[in-house]
């Protein structure tokens, strides 16, 4: 066989598997590894590769002056790659401490230890222990914590249906005696004024 | 050369061992024992604690009971009495009685040559086959044996402005006689023995009315007066199993009741013109469960001048029960009575278990902001999904005798769901209660995933008294004023709550 004819046909073959190719993915889509952007943030964040400093826009909640709700304000927010990178960016805007005349309801003191989104939209924020150890008490004090978690991914990020709060890697019963955080809590905006 | 060394470490492990059993021992103090009572007399039987289980020795057991105990070649110990048998398995918490198995709260275990079982194996196992009624009361540490009258008897003072109140109850019911000297009042219970040990006597109440009340013999108790003790009047009234025997003491009249107290105290002072309202025989509404938030290291809210939310809710529990078994006689549940921590569950068993018609658990409130004020209302929240789990519905189980009958099956965390109307109904009244007596918040009623409400069988309302991060209303949430015009404020919505009950209003 001359070295030509040789050059032929694997040229064949390699257009053959390259066109083959082409038509299957315009057919199914790209494969997930192809898709960097993730969906919670494409709406905000189209580009793929984001520069440095990139942020987007969320809604942070804070506590109200009557006390008893949640008031919310925009505030620029670091951009993530994922939906869990942005979901971790957001909360850990919303926990940062802030000056008056803003007031968290997340106790001081608190960190992200991590979060994660499941398929079905549920978040698991995983807070450390100050948020229970260094949690003032009474019910309106640890609705307005729980809530501000809550609704700080629900309102913000799309994809996320419901958060349950974890500390220190473990699910807990309440925060200081009050709600229920053994399961994912839907957004309520009934706590933001 | 390594002779020396082998035969030194089993005596130094031998030593290390009994060091660390007589330092392990000494740390845990053996529990007090067991009375036996029977028409025989009074006789200790000797308790063990291994870890936090109460055990008794087999032997022990047989002495007292004439019980053969046999350790087969199997492993198992059978324990006979007049033919019939226990077969207890190590290592298994179960105890087969005449072929009935029946649990343990652990299996039994052995002490050298002893066969150790759970305490409760008595009331479990043995009171099965045995021919008198074995009646283990573990808190107050006794086993009355057969059919003797031992009431259990409860005191409880409280001050009532300048007079104060003792009610002592017996349960099951005890007739009484009370007869006064110089120095005392002295109450005869007409029973074999009494069981007053547990919960303890109350301490002392304020110096000047009386001055104790201790145990005088095995029937009667005796109230140690003080110098401003003038007389008494007692009444004796039934509630359910109950004899409840009610001592409002009177004062010499030297001491005038200060204006202030006495005028937002109408709910505490005895009503001699109002006879309580008995015509509840017929009404379900029976039972009321109370529900002191927090306790022992969970203190809740704290005040800035150190007002704990866990002594407020107990205070304010105690003044309701008092008010509302003495002038409605319903029996009154509190889920803690002292201060110690009680899980969340606990607190719903309480109420559930006891079939209690309302729940009402009492709380502070704290804000990040300490301007706020006001009390609130909280009923349970639960999403659309819990909501409709909770409908499922009944199953059919298999039923004694063949066929199968459906049973009800509430979800214990979605309980509540049944009840949300009229827990709504009832907050509602209450909050029509509370204008005048109690600021209310600018939210009065909220809907919340609240832990304690969930799982109440029954209507069920949180309520936050008010601000203890707020100074001014710390210091109104500690006033006696402010307190009574709560109980007021629920006695009045207990009341109408249960007369919309009676004429088919909310059910």
């Amino acid at each position: 066989m001359s070295p030509r004819r040789v050059l032929a046909i694997v040229g064949t073959v390699v257009f053959i598997v390259v066109f083959a190719a082409v038509v299957f993915y315009a057919k199914r889509g790209l494969p997930a590894w192809a898709r960097r952007a993730p969906q919670a943030v494409a709406a905000t964040a189209p580009a793929p590769a984001a520069p440095p400093g990139r942020k987007i826009k969320a809604r942070l909640f804070y506590v109200a002056d009557e006390g008893t709700r949640l008031t919310s304000i925009e505030r620029d927010v670091a951009y993530g790659e994922s939906a869990d990178d942005q979901a971790r960016e957001i909360v850990a805007a919303q926990i940062a401490p802030v000056a008056a005349p803003l007031v968290s309801a997340v106790p001081p003191g608190t960190t992200l230890r991590a979060v994660f989104i499941t398929r079905s939209g549920d978040a698991y924020v995983d807070l450390s222990r100050e948020v229970r150890s260094a949690h003032p008490g009474g019910s309106v004090n640890e609705l307005l914590t729980v809530y501000t978690i809550v609704n700080a991914l629900t309102v913000n990020l799309p994809a996320v249906t419901a958060v349950q709060v974890l500390v220190d890697g473990k699910e807990v019963d309440t925060l200081s005696g009050h709600v229920d955080l053994r399961r994912p809590l839907a957004k309520n905006l009934a706590w933001v004024q | 050369m390594n002779a020396r060394p082998l035969s030194v470490f089993p005596v130094a492990i031998t030593a290390c061992l009994i060091a660390l059993m007589t330092a392990l021992s000494s740390q845990t103090p053996q529990p007090p024992a067991l009375s036996l009572l029977s028409k025989d007399g009074r006789r200790p039987l000797p308790i063990l604690l291994v870890g936090d289980q109460e055990f008794v020795a087999l032997d022990d057991l047989a002495a007292a009971f004439q019980l053969t105990v046999r350790e087969e070649s199997i492993g198992a110990v059978t324990v006979s009495y007049k033919g019939k048998t226990i077969v207890l398995t190590p290592d298994q918490a179960l105890a087969s009685v005449s072929g009935r198995l029946v649990s343990l709260p652990a299996p039994p275990s052995r002490n050298g040559r002893r066969w150790l079982v759970p305490v409760e194996f008595i009331s479990r196992a043995l009171s099965l086959i045995y021919d008198s009624r074995l009646d283990l009361r573990k808190p107050s540490r006794l086993l009355v044996i057969g059919e003797l009258r031992v009431p259990r008897i409860t005191v409880r003072y409280d001050p009532l402005g300048g007079s104060g109140r003792l009610t002592i109850d017996a349960t099951p019911r005890a007739n009484a006689t009370v007869s006064q000297d110089a120095e005392h009042l002295t109450i005869k219970f007409d029973a074999d023995v009494i069981d007053a040990s547990n919960p303890p006597l109350p301490a002392p109440g304020p110096a000047g009315l009386i001055l104790g009340v201790r145990l005088v013999d095995a029937t009667t108790l005796a109230v140690d007066l003080g110098p401003r003790f003038a007389g008494f009047k007692a009444t004796s009234q039934t509630v359910d199993t109950t004899m409840r025997l009610v001592l409002d003491l009177l004062t010499t009249q030297t001491e005038a009741t200060p204006a202030a107290t006495s005028a937002v105290q109408p709910a505490l002072q005895p009503a001699p013109d109002l006879p309580p309202s008995f015509g509840l025989a017929a009404s379900a509404f029976r039972t009321i469960a109370i529900d002191p938030g927090h306790g022992g290291d969970d203190e809740g809210v704290k005040s800035a001048d150190g007002l704990k939310e866990k002594d407020l809710t107990l205070a304010i529990a105690r003044r309701i029960k008092s008010v509302i078994e003495a002038r409605l006689g319903l029996r009154v549940l509190l889920t803690r009575d002292d201060d110690r921590n009680v899980p969340v569950d606990e607190r719903t068993s309480v109420a559930n278990n006891n079939k209690a018609d309302l729940f009402i658990s009492l709380h502070a409130n704290g804000s990040m902001r300490p301007a706020t004020t006001g009390a609130q209302i909280f009923l349970a929240a639960f999403d659309k999904d819990a909501a409709q789990a909770a409908s499922g519905g009944g199953e059919r189980v298999p039923a004694f005798g063949g066929g199968s009958r459906e049973i009800e099956l509430v979800p214990w965390d979605l309980a509540q769901t049944r009840h949300l109307d009229q827990s709504a109904a009832f907050a509602d009244v209450l909050q029509q209660q509370f204008p005048d007596r109690v600021p209310l918040s600018t939210h009065p009623i909220d809907r919340a995933p609240l832990r304690v409400l969930e799982s109440a069988n029954m209507p069920a309302v949180l309520v936050e008294l008010g601000y203890l991060t707020n100074a001014e209303q710390a210091k109104l949430l500690g006033s006696d004023a402010f307190q009574n015009a709560v109980v007021q404020s629920l006695f009045d919505a207990i009341v109408k709550f249960r007369d919309t009950l009676a004429a088919g209003g909310t059910r």
